[in-house]
């Protein structure tokens, strides 16, 4: 009996995962957006099959600076490493951090969304004096205090975007939630004596993944930026090449402007793959408006 | 609580923003505690240095005693002198390195937003009244493409652009050095290093206040008095600008209060792109060479800058919003 009601559950999810997915197609941003995440992602994938090298690795003093070439598809940088190879596993740093980040931040943001929500009372207030006080620091300067303090590598940028930027998604997920525990399904599992955990998991949550789904393109898009401008300050994980790092790179050894080739595709990815994110999430959050398939017809 | 209405609201709010502020100050006060390197150590980097001569040093600095005698004695000093402390690299009060610099972050910033705010509600206004239509779509497309552009890689577009191929702007710092510029030439200078750093700015805000103004008309344009308005007979342009953006301006008000409040740390990736002396460059600079009095004096001007607007929006939107009163806060 559970488990059949489970499989009916996921059933009844995939359906409207793949109606969902067909309304995204449907939309011109979504598309957009879907055309461009699908591109970074088979570079990403497929980055050690697309004629790359090892993009740490220094060439020969005399390619030091070369513009591109068919040897160096992109040229290379001041210590000769090929810039197409830079470029192409960037793609998977940048990639990696804005899930990883995004998944540990919603994480965060909708744990604590459900419980202040639910809850009420003390813990509401706690969270939510919280979720203030952070919104009241100046967050890019925080965040380069941090990581001047934490270290510099990987995954302390990861844990300090999801340490910082949680409190977003919290309070849209409890204002949410605070409608949802009043409404009659609810009331009618608690009434049958549904425990605390029951509620929130069994009833209240299901009911805000499209909510969630939603908040984790846009801190993926957040969380992308984010690395790439600490990467550019100098702030970034010394051993790893982003792109954020090459132009960081190119910055302080005063080429910016002399190697074209160095600091335009570094940039044309930063802001395609960004873009690909917002144009997403704006598809997404237009179809959950309600009413967005009877003004279409769809 | 005793006091009632609007003025119990008040003390409210007034005590909360007190117990963030403190929350800012001791938050700040151990977090640059923690970071790594000896200050003393990284500054004077020479081993003639004698241990009485160190000491001096730590005292000097406030580094001397645990660190709760160090809290104690910086709150002394914060609130009974006004006293930052003084900065580690440049040898004097924090305070006077504070001051040279936020003029420039002001002027870059209030610029950069008052061109947003005039571009970005006009373009809103007029994509949010044609909703669907074909100039709608490239202005929506348009501003998400600014606000997802992040600040620093359309500094680098611009500097690239129009400071080294086009060459009509320079590339960089606040007025051209040793020119002996006087007066309005001088300040026909620094208004030209400002565009190009204004304008990484501003791009990002216009894509903010169109994305606002756009969605806000949108949702007054559906509602009953506009209907009416329209009934009566009233011009659409007299629909629009009497009845529609007075009520879809509330949003962008708030906005603004938000984006001014926050400005002082807003422009960090402009300054340094385009190396603009404002206190963006300043905490960069400080981060880098662990100079710690001066961050942790920026961190508490933005920080009471940012609480002091919100609490002035806060209690202007008291007086404006009956149900706040009534449900408390």
């Amino acid at each position: 009996m559970e488990g059949g009601k489970k499989v009916f559950k996921l059933l009844k999810g995939l359906q409207s995962f793949k109606e969902f997915s067909r309304l995204v197609m449907q939309h011109r941003m979504g598309i957009a957006g879907i055309i461009l995440f699908a591109i970074f992602g088979f570079i990403a994938i497929f980055a050690p099959f697309l004629r790359t090298v090892d993009p740490m690795r220094g060439g020969l003093p005399v390619n030091i600076l070369e513009p591109p070439s068919s040897q160096f598809w992109l040229g290379t940088d001041n210590l000769a490493r090929d810039v197409w190879s830079q470029t192409v596993y960037g793609t998977r740093i940048s990639l990696t951090i804005g899930f990883i980040a995004a998944f540990v931040t919603v994480g965060i943001g909708t744990l604590l969304g459900l419980i202040a929500g639910y809850f009420r009372g003390k813990i509401e207030e706690v969270v939510m004096r919280i979720v203030e006080y952070f919104m009241m620091l100046p967050f890019l300067p925080l965040m380069l205090v941090f990581t001047a303090v934490m270290g510099q590598n990987i995954w302390n940028v990861v844990l300090l975007i999801g340490v910082l930027a949680w409190t977003g998604t919290a309070r849209i997920i409890r204002s949410q939630v605070l409608s949802l525990r009043e409404r009659a399904f609810v009331e009618a599992s608690r009434s049958v004596g549904a425990g605390d955990r029951l509620l929130i998991f069994g009833e209240i949550m299901p009911n805000v993944v499209p909510l969630v789904f939603a908040q984790g393109i846009v801190l993926c898009t957040w969380a992308i930026y984010a690395e790439a401008t600490l990467a550019f300050l100098g702030l970034g994980d010394p051993n790893v090449m982003s792109w954020g790092k090459m132009l960081n790179l190119a910055y302080t050894s005063g080429y910016l402007t002399r190697a074209p080739w160095w600091v335009i595709p570094p940039i044309a990815c930063i802001v395609l793959l960004i873009l690909a994110f917002t144009f997403l999430g704006t598809a997404v959050s237009d179809i959950m408006k309600p009413g967005y398939r009877e003004a279409r017809g769809l | 609580m005793a006091l009632k209405g609007y003025w119990g609201f008040v003390v409210r709010k007034i005590t909360a923003s007190l117990i963030i502020l403190f929350a800012i100050i001791s938050s700040t006060f151990v977090i640059f505690r923690m970071m790594p390197g000896d200050p003393v150590q990284l500054m004077f980097n020479d081993p003639r240095l004698s241990r009485q001569d160190m000491e001096l040093l730590y005292e000097r600095f406030g580094l001397t005693g645990s660190m709760w005698e160090q809290f104690v004695a910086y709150l002394r000093q914060l609130l009974l002198h006004g006293d930052l402390g003084m900065s580690f690299m440049q040898q004097r009060p924090v305070m006077d390195v504070l001051v040279s610099r936020i003029p420039q972050t002001v002027l870059l910033m209030v610029v950069a937003i008052i061109v947003a705010l005039l571009i970005g509600i006009s373009l809103g206004t007029i994509a949010g009244w044609r909703t669907g239509s074909r100039f709608d779509t490239a202005v929506i497309t348009g501003a998400l493409t600014m606000y997802g552009i992040p600040t620093f890689c359309m500094g680098i577009i611009l500097l690239l652009v129009f400071g080294v191929y086009l060459k009509v702007f320079p590339i960089g710092g606040y007025s051209s050095p040793v020119s002996g510029l006087t007066g309005f030439a001088y300040l026909l200078d620094v208004a030209r290093h400002l565009v190009l750093p204004a304008l990484a700015v501003t791009l990002w805000y216009i894509g903010a206040y169109i994305l606002i103004t756009r969605n806000s008309i949108h949702d007054v344009l559906d509602q009953d008095y506009i209907v009416l308005a329209r009934a009566k007979g009233l011009k659409e342009s007299t629909v629009i600008r009497k009845h529609g953006l007075r009520n879809a301006l509330l949003p962008v008000t708030t906005a603004t209060g938000l984006y001014l409040a926050h400005a002082l740390g807003g422009a960090v990736q402009a300054e340094v792109v385009f190396a603009w002396p404002g206190l963006g460059l300043l905490m960069y600079e400080s981060i880098i060479r662990r100079d710690y009095p001066v961050l942790q004096g920026a961190f508490l001007v933005m920080g009471i800058v940012i609480i002091v607007a919100n609490l002035l929006v806060d209690l202007v939107y008291g007086l404006l919003d009956p149900r706040i009163k009534v449900g408390g806060g």
